[in-house]
């Protein structure tokens, strides 16, 4: 299963439908929600925080929670 | 006359709220602190058109009415008790139009509530560059409200939401979701258990840690008990209802807000790729640090040394002027050597509060937090300790406010414990003097040996305040949750205008706030140092008149009378006249200088019989192997209130002691141990420094402490261990020097 940590810089994923206890409310109200999507800007050094564009909301979380939403990548259509 | 409208500004951090606060009010504004804890209180008053007068309330910055911190509990409460005096008429909720869709979120919590609301979209100078574009009147119909657009950073739509606020009793109060939509059963047994009250604000208290002054949150839980959700449940219901508001606010925004993705590439990115790199990040991180440490010193040492010139040359304008006698002493040698010893540091601490609002208003902090999470968590700390760490810089009671956003207890009792190790403002005077004293000029690399040390002090503070966050972190045994998140705003220009008002007001109270302490104790050490019970003070110039008589001047004043003769001589040599020629003058000026030795003599005499001089006497056998003598003793005595009072008591004991008028440096500089070499000398004033570095020397902190921690425990804890490492260190460090 792939979670925001597997994303590669400037990547999307968009967010799996989730159990609601694992996330804490405050990120959903970010815009953490199903069917929402999530961009991987930067890795901090230590691969730890990790700094994401969540629905247009520019922040960072740590790994562990990270981890915890799961996605599906958006594979990039190269151009030919 | 009509009562004026009560408005409280509400919104997400990062929508310039505080500059959208500051044209509506002015210089109209207080700051101060909510009753019995500190979350800051900004109030100011502003005036509507037709003679209507507003009072405006800049509530604390929070995502939404889902509260983790202390701060968000504040705005939850207000908004929830109909009998606060400062209960809005209207609240006025502050969105930017870059995060509309997230920013919508708290809009729709504050309607839901049935308080009137105005919309207003900050940052409209950004629309056209993010190719936003916006369908103001069909937004309107669609949240039932009323909307300003606004750009602070060109002065514009200002005025649209004074004429709203005026207006506010035609706007409408109907909710944007319908609460039981959330949970139809639930909300319909809630509204049977509770007929007169609202069930969204039910809603909130059920599922929030706040009180509700109408009913107590008790109450509901006994009443409610026989439909009562278990927490998982009402996590659910809470889920669903973040789901229910965004699909609200995305209908809303589907025919509304258009943005362009062709035009819509920021500069965040690009910048953000510098900033917080694997290697450039930190490299900028610690040249901007390093820049700020050397204007301080540099920049601010021109203004610094006119305030010393001038407080020197009034105090002796004063002597000088008004007719000699007890009220003139108080003033002159009191009183203004307090006010003087406040007054010059002004420069200092104004440059400091530039650069961290500077730091904080172009978003620059929130990457600072990024980048370091990952290093300090090893210490027991989070990224976010790292602006009460850097904050700490300016004062140690707004950093130890500033961990408030820091959600873990463990990391935020941590962060408050060793906070006080960061090197403070007040501490600036004390080193500053110091290290002018005993440290030498010259550079190395462009930087220079003085502006170095400081630097060490600093990362001295910084490394006390890491390795005692890694030994609490071993030590303290408390369980709590990490949420660890932070928001990355987009780059900003930082307005002129929010930082001027941020470091006059920091400069303010820093002034008044010390101020008065060091003015009080300046007056009361005054007294103490001029008078004295004992015969020997009495008698003092009858005493040391008849040691001159006997044994002739000290070795002190007869070096000072050659001093002066040979450059005397020097002179007249380098005008071309033979020594003889100006025999008659050089026996004058010898006498003078007798004369002014013997008052000097008298005085030191008198300071050392005086109140001050016996308790200081009785003190000095803790702080001789520190290498101090009984009047710095007394100085770190007195600094305990606070410690730029040292400077303060310092400059005061050594005016009472002395006839002329010189500034305070020189006067340390010219101040001698027994063996009669300088009494500042490297090793003394290391160890001072050293001592200041690592001392607990300040009341408000503890104050503070206390009552962020709720107990007395945490602060007395702080106490002993600074106080106690501070004495061993800064001993160790004069015995190895001396």
């Amino acid at each position: 299963m792939a979670s925001v940590i597997d994303l590669a810089y400037g990547q999307k994923g968009i967010i799996k439908d989730f159990s609601e206890h694992v996330l804490p409310i405050k990120l959903l109200e970010l815009g953490c929600l199903p069917g929402n999507s999530v961009e991987l800007v930067q890795i901090a050094p230590l691969n730890d925080p990790i700094y994401i564009n969540l629905n247009g909301s520019h922040i960072a979380i740590r790994r562990s929670l990270a981890q915890l939403i799961e996605l599906d990548i958006v594979e990039e259509t190269q151009a030919p | 006359m009509s009562k004026s409208i009560n408005v409280a500004l509400i919104g997400n951090p990062n929508t310039g709220k505080t500059s959208i606060f500051n044209q509506l009010t002015g210089l109209k504004q207080k700051v101060g602190n909510y009753p019995g804890i500190t979350v800051e209180k900004k109030e100011g008053i502003c005036k509507l058109p037709r003679g209507v007068k507003a009072h405006i309330l800049d509530l604390p910055g929070t995502y939404s009415l889902n509260t983790t911190s202390l701060d968000e509990s504040l705005v939850v409460e207000l908004l929830l008790n109909k009998n606060d005096k400062d209960f809005p008429d209207v609240a006025v909720v502050i969105t930017d139009v870059e995060n509309l869709k997230r920013n919508l979120f708290l809009f729709t919590q504050i309607k839901d509530l049935k308080i009137p609301a105005i919309l207003v979209i900050n940052m409209a100078d950004r629309m056209s560059r993010k190719g936003i574009s916006l369908d103001i009147e069909a937004m309107e119909k669609q949240l039932d409200t009323k909307i300003a657009l606004v750009s602070t950073r060109k002065g514009e739509g200002i005025d649209r939401i004074k004429e709203l606020i005026a207006d506010y009793r035609s706007l409408s109060t109907a909710p944007n979701l319908d609460a039981s939509r959330i949970s139809p059963d639930y909300f319909k047994n809630l509204q049977k258990a509770f007929p007169n009250e609202d069930p969204y604000k039910l809603w909130l208290v059920i599922t929030q840690d706040v009180n509700f002054m109408p009913i107590e949150k008790k109450q509901i839980q006994d009443a409610t008990s026989f439909f009562t959700k278990s927490k998982e449940e009402l996590k659910k219901l809470q889920h669903r209802e973040t789901v229910l508001r965004y699909q609200f606010i995305n209908d809303t925004l589907k025919s509304t807000y258009k943005v362009d993705q062709l035009a819509a590439k920021g500069l965040r990115a690009s910048i953000d790729k510098i900033l917080t790199h694997k290697v450039f990040g930190y490299l900028i991180f610690f040249a901007i640090l390093l820049l700020i440490f050397q204007t301080i010193f540099e920049w601010s040492s021109y203004p610094m040394d006119f305030i010393d010139e001038q407080f020197a040359a009034a105090s002796e304008w004063i002597k000088n002027t008004l007719p000699a006698g007890l009220f003139t002493d108080l003033l002159a040698e009191g009183i203004l050597a307090g006010i003087g010893g406040v007054v010059i540091f002004i420069p200092q601490i104004a440059f400091l509060f530039l650069f961290i609002s500077l730091l904080e208003e172009s978003g620059y902090m929130s990457r600072v937090v990024f980048l370091m999470d990952r290093l300090m968590r090893p210490f027991g700390l989070s990224g976010k300790s790292v602006v009460p760490l850097i904050s700490g810089n300016a004062c140690a009671i707004p950093a130890i406010m500033a961990t408030r956003t820091i959600e873990n207890w463990k990391e935020r009792l941590i962060t408050i414990l060793v906070t006080p190790f960061t090197t403070c403002s007040a501490r600036l005077p004390v080193y500053l003097i110091l290290i002018a004293l005993v440290i030498p000029e010259g550079s190395v690399l462009g930087l220079s040996y003085q502006a170095l040390t400081l630097m060490l002090l600093y990362l001295l503070g910084f490394g006390m305040a890491l390795f005692s966050a890694m030994v609490l972190d071993k030590i303290l045994k408390i369980k709590s949750r990490s949420l660890f998140m932070v928001e990355m705003p987009t780059y900003r220009m930082p307005l002129i205008k929010n930082v001027g008002y941020t470091v006059l007001e920091k400069t303010k109270s820093f002034v008044f706030g010390a101020g008065k302490i060091i003015l009080a104790l300046s007056i009361v050490l005054w007294f103490l140092g001029s008078n004295g019970y004992s015969d020997d003070f009495q008698n003092a110039e009858e005493i040391v008149s008849e040691r001159i008589t006997n044994e002739g001047l000290s070795t002190y004043s007869n070096n000072y009378i050659q001093t002066n003769i040979d450059s005397y001589l020097e002179e007249v040599k380098s005008e071309g006249l033979a020594p003889s020629a100006v025999q008659d003058s050089v026996q004058t000026l010898t006498a003078e200088l007798t004369e002014s030795a013997k008052a000097q003599e008298i005085a030191s005499y008198k300071l050392e019989h005086s109140y001050i001089g016996q308790a200081g006497k009785a003190f000095e056998p803790i702080v001789k192997p520190l290498g101090y003598d009984w009047k710095i003793g007394i100085a770190v005595l007195t600094s305990f209130a606070a410690r730029e009072v040292f400077v303060g008591t310092l400059a005061t004991i050594y005016s009472v002691g002395s006839d002329e008028e010189e500034t305070i440096q020189n006067r340390m500089a010219a101040e001698l141990d027994d063996d009669g070499k300088p009494l500042f000398n490297l090793a003394t004033g290391v160890s001072l420094m050293l001592f200041y570095a690592l001392a607990m020397q300040c009341m408000s902190t503890l104050a503070i402490v206390k009552r962020e921690t709720n107990s007395w425990k945490w602060p007395m804890i702080q106490l002993g261990f600074m106080s106690v490492l501070a004495y061993v260190v800064a001993l160790a460090a004069y015995q190895i020097l001396a």
